[in-house]
Order: structure tokens, then C-alpha cells, then sequence
């Protein structure tokens, strides 16, 4: 390979999964939020049964 | 403990269990056939190492873009395509249906071609096809009627090699989409993206020490940097990020409707955009070492050999495992692989459809999807499991995607930022969800970035097509099937918008636009 296509190549390499390692360091480290907006509860899931009290 | 759904009688929605499950999931769809057929030759075609200017670019501002417009759409509004869009304005729900139909015709072909890479995973340990792989796969596989002349353009001969692979793989896709988001899309996707990654691992680390395979990566990196000042390298380079992407047609709307509200999704993204890309990047490394390997085994040049699309896949790969020492396991590895990318992809197309039908019309997962499944798996065994199946396929293709896809893309941006003016909310959205906010710069690139250069493209490729027939075809049969095609996805987008909407209708999107005051959030969001 000439020089010029190594150093593309490798440049290419660093940004591209470069980026792909910084994506998933940065959401490993700060996963969710910790404050929200008020409100916002959300359904039950469909294959979890809804709790059903009879008494 | 159970509060009640404010549904009301209705099942809750679906939900991802989290993070990974939704993330696998998105990628299995992103990551697809176009990945490894389609990237590496546009990049060797549109400057090499020099494409990687424009493709990054296109990256940072049309793919990552219009992917949170997407995620902000499906998250905020809860529901597939139409009842998202309907939901940020009744007439609207025809754009949703306009991409349910992108999805539909799409599935049908695309269902194709999985079928016909399962159908080459048995040939490969046995290496069937000779010598003459292209004789093989056009005359022994697929056995293309002669369309030369005054031959049929259409017929019914129906190939059993084709038909078998083809039902099996509208049977498996069925069940799992019956099987719901969890426990069916999730659960493929969390087996077979890892699969696809050690079986495609194992393949590009054999192909870079395979002889030659320095001068492919030559032929690939080796930039043209004149190519940079011509308009038609950009243009290719943002069409590549969008269609590899799978934005704009209703998936990534879907599949983020079945996050829970409080979901982190800005951060989520950039994992899928990345490892799209990253995945495109590494298969460029494969394709082109075994290129090169067969240009050197052949006496020819890269330039020489059929490097992209179909013919790449069953013609120009299996005559590389041929002359590669144990090639029948590559060759596996290969054909499962393209299985694998595919079928991932075809589960997010068709949940889509699914979602769409079951939100409108008020019918159980199951309904929806056993309904739609057989009914698309009858017309996509008759018209692609015939002997001119690759034609209309090859058609199909490119029109649904040139123009429907980009159009879908320039319709979102107009309606929704343009018209309807629903950036600042949609961008308040992500960022009161997300861990990393959205800046202003995404307006700019939704606003007006993405729908010019699409815009671009879709006029500079209507025109083309238009002054010469796609494929060399039949200037009649382009009429119907491919034209034809275009039109049925705005018929199909009106005829499913009028029906009543039978699905519930009570909803409020959280958080609430304008925000309620907190001055916290409204500092950080406002950055």
C-alpha cells in the first residue's frame, strides 16, 4: 500500500471507530439522567401481566 | 400497585427492557446488506480515501440528525409512523402511511434476497457453483428468463429453489414479529448481532492476509482529492449515510416508540450511528482485501471486477471463496452473515407495518402481524421467486428507494420543522430526556441542510431517470413497475389515511411543551 492510502486509512479507522469507543465510554459512564421533568409514567409492558387485586 | 393504563381498556404499549435490548435492536436494523454490498463501492467509485471527507461530514450533519428527528417523532409521540405524525397533526397521519408503504415494498424484495443468501449458505459447503459462478446464479439459481427482445418481462414460472428459502423466511419472520418487541425483535437481535460480528470478523481478518489483499485496500484508501470540488461525490456520500442509516421510512420512529419515557436517547443514537458506520468501515476492509485477491488470482484490476450490489454478493464473493484454501467455511460465513444483516433488517421493515396496522385498526399484535405477514409473503413469493424476479427486484429497488425514501425525508423536514414548526418541541424533547442535549446547530441541519441536499438528489435522479430508462429496461415495463411503484406508495399512503381511526385516541405527550417552569432544565436545554 502507498503511504498517502495508509495514513487515510488509519485516520479513517481513528474517527470512525474512534468515535464508536467515545459513544459507548460516554454512555457507559452516564447512562440516564438523574432529574427528569415532572411527570411522565409510563404503561406497563405488555408481556409483564398487570397485577390484578381482587380482594 | 397497578395503576391504570390510560389506555384504558387497551394493552400498554410494548416496551424495550432497556438500553442494550434497543440498541441492538436499532443497529440490526441499521446495519444491513447495503453495509456490505453497497458502501465499499461508492467509496472506491466517488474518490476513495478522499470520499471519507464528504461521508463523514454526512455523517455528522444529515445522519445523526435526522436520526434524532426520527427518535424524537416515535418518542415523544408513542406510536408508529401514521399515529406519531397523526399526533403532531391528523392529516399528517398520510405521511405516516407513505412510509409504511416505503416499508411494505421493500419488504417484499428485500425478504427476496435473504432467501437467496440462505439458499447460498447451504451452496457454499459443497461450493456449487464451479467455476462460473455468474452462470450459476443467474442461470442455474435464479434462471432469469432471456428479457432480451420480445421476451416476457413478467412471468409466473415459479423457481423452487427460490420459493422454498423464500416462505421460510417469511414463516421466521412472522413469528417473530408475532412474538412482540421483547421477547420476538429484541431477542433476534440481541443472538444475531453479535453473531454477525464475530462471523464477520472472522471473515475480513482472513481476507486481509489473503494475497493481494494490500493492493485492494490500495485501490480503496488511495484518494482523489479532485473528486472533493465535484457536486455529484457529495451528493453520493449524503445519499450513502441515509440509506445505510435506515432513516426517514418509519423504523426508527417505531422502534423508539417502544422506549419507556424517561429513556436516554441522544446518547443511544450516537452508539447506532456510529457502529453503522463502523461496521461499513470494516466490511470496506473485507471486500476490498478479497478483491484484490481476486484481481491478482485473475490477472486483472479491481475496476475490472463486479464490486457492488448483488453481483458483488453471488457472483464476484463466491468466485473469491472458490480460490480461497478452505473456502466452503468462508464462503458460510459469508452467506450467514449476509442472513443475519438481512433478517434483522427485514424484522425493523416489517415491524413498521405491523406497528402501523395494529395502532390504526385496533387488532392484537398477533392479528397484525400474521395478517400482514401472509398477505406480503404471497405477493413477495409472486413476484420475486419467479424467473423475472431479479428484474423487478433490481426496479423496484431503485425507484422506492431514489425517490420514495428521499421524498419521505423531504416531506418530514417540511411538514414537520417547516410547516408545523416542531423543532424547538421536538428538540426541548431530546434534551429533557437525553443525557447529552441538542444544540441549535440540529435546526440548521433538519432544516435546511438535509431537505436541500435531498432535494438535490431527488430532482438531479427524477431527471435521470426520466431522460434515460433505468437498467436499459423496456421504457413500458419502467412504467408500471417502476413508476408504477412510486405511485402506489402515494395511493397507498391515501387509501390507508381514510378508514376511521379505531385505535384509542386519548393522549398527552410528556414532558409538556412549553415546559412547565424549572429553571434548571430550562437553562440546560436552552444551551
Amino acid at each position: 500500500m502507498n503511504t498517502e492510502a495508509i495514513v487515510i486509512m488509519i485516520i479513517a479507522m481513528l474517527i470512525v471507530w474512534g468515535g464508536l469507543i467515545v459513544s459507548i465510554v460516554a454512555l457507559r459512564a452516564r447512562p440516564e439522567r438523574a432529574t427528569y421533568p415532572p411527570g411522565g409514567e409510563d404503561d406497563h409492558r405488555e408481556d409483564d401481566a398487570i397485577i390484578e387485586h381482587d380482594t | 400497585m397497578s395503576a391504570p393504563s390510560p389506555q384504558g381498556t387497551h394493552p400498554p404499549r410494548e416496551q424495550f427492557t432497556g438500553q442494550v435490548g434497543f440498541i441492538l435492536s436499532a443497529i440490526g436494523s441499521a446495519v444491513g446488506l447495503g453495509n456490505i454490498w453497497r458502501f465499499p463501492g461508492v467509496a472506491y467509485e466517488n474518490g476513495g480515501g478522499a470520499f471519507l471527507v464528504p461521508y463523514l461530514i454526512a455523517l455528522l450533519t444529515a445522519g445523526i440528525p435526522i436520526l434524532f428527528l426520527d427518535y424524537a417523532i416515535g418518542h415523544r409521540f408513542r406510536g408508529g409512523a401514521p399515529q406519531a405524525f397523526r399526533r403532531i397533526k391528523g392529516w399528517l397521519e398520510s405521511l405516516g402511511w407513505f412510509q409504511v408503504m416505503i416499508c411494505v415494498l421493500i419488504a417484499v424484495y428485500y425478504a427476496a434476497v435473504v432467501a437467496w443468501a440462505g439458499s447460498f449458505f447451504v451452496h457454499s459447503f459443497g461450493l456449487d457453483w464451479g467455476d462460473d459462478a455468474a452462470a450459476f446464479f443467474i442461470g442455474d439459481y435464479l434462471q432469469v428468463a432471456d428479457v432480451g427482445g420480445a421476451d416476457p418481462w413478467f412471468t409466473f414460472d415459479f423457481v423452487a429453489a427460490v420459493l422454498i428459502p423464500l416462505a421460510l423466511v417469511w414463516i421466521a419472520v412472522i413469528a417473530v414479529l408475532a412474538a412482540g418487541v421483547v421477547k420476538g425483535v429484541q431477542r433476534a437481535n440481541v443472538v444475531f448481532i453479535p453473531l454477525l460480528l464475530v462471523a464477520f470478523g472472522i471473515l475480513v481478518v482472513r481476507a486481509l492476509f489473503l494475497d493481494g489483499a494490500a493492493d485492494g485496500l490500495d485501490v480503496l484508501f488511495t484518494p482523489d482529492w479532485s473528486a472533493l470540488g465535484d457536486a455529484d461525490v457529495w451528493v453520493a456520500a449524503y445519499g450513502q449515510i441515509f440509506f445505510s442509516l435506515s432513516v426517514a421510512f418509519g423504523i426508527m420512529i417505531t422502534y423508539a416508540s417502544y422506549r419507556k419515557r424517561k429513556s436516554n436517547m441522544t446518547g443511544p443514537g450516537l452508539v447506532v450511528a456510529f457502529s453503522n458506520s463502523g461496521f461499513e468501515l470494516f466490511a470496506g476492509l473485507g471486500v476490498f482485501s478479497a478483491l484484490g485477491f481476486l484481481a491478482q488470482q485473475q490477472g486483472v484490476t479491481v475496476a475490472d471486477l463486479d464490486f457492488q450490489g448483488v453481483m458483488l454478493a453471488f457472483v464476484t464473493f463466491p468466485t473469491i471463496v472458490s480460490q480461497m484454501p478452505a473456502g466452503a467455511i468462508f464462503g458460510a460465513l459469508f452467506f450467514g452473515s449476509l442472513v443475519m444483516a438481512g433478517f434483522t433488517s427485514l424484522v425493523s421493515i416489517l415491524q413498521v407495518v405491523a406497528a402501523a396496522l395494529q395502532e390504526k385498526f385496533a387488532i392484537s399484535r398477533r392479528r397484525a402481524a400474521i395478517g400482514m405477514g401472509v398477505v406480503l409473503g404471497v405477493v413477495s413469493v409472486l413476484g420475486f421467486s419467479t424467473t423475472s424476479g431479479l428484474i423487478l427486484l433490481d426496479t423496484v429497488d431503485a425507484f422506492v428507494n431514489n425517490i420514495g425514501i428521499v421524498a419521505s425525508a423531504v416531506f418530514m423536514c417540511v411538514f414537520v420543522i417547516w410547516v408545523y414548526r416542531m423543532g424547538p418541541e421536538l428538540r426541548y424533547h431530546m434534551s429533557s430526556v437525553s443525557t447529552t442535549p441538542l444544540g441549535r446547530w440540529w435546526y440548521v441541519c433538519v432544516g435546511a441542510i438535509v431537505p436541500v441536499m435531498l432535494v438535490v438528489m431527488l430532482v438531479q435522479y427524477v431527471i435521470t431517470r426520466v431522460n434515460e430508462p433505468y437498467g436499459e429496461y423496456d421504457t413500458t415495463y419502467l412504467l408500471y413497475a417502476g413508476w408504477g411503484a412510486v405511485v402506489l406508495l402515494f395511493l397507498g399512503a391515501i387509501l390507508f389515511t381514510l378508514p376511521r381511526w379505531r385505535g384509542p385516541r386519548a393522549f398527552s405527550a410528556w414532558p409538556t411543551y412549553p415546559p412547565v417552569e424549572d429553571p434548571a432544565l430550562t437553562k440546560e436545554s436552552s444551551r
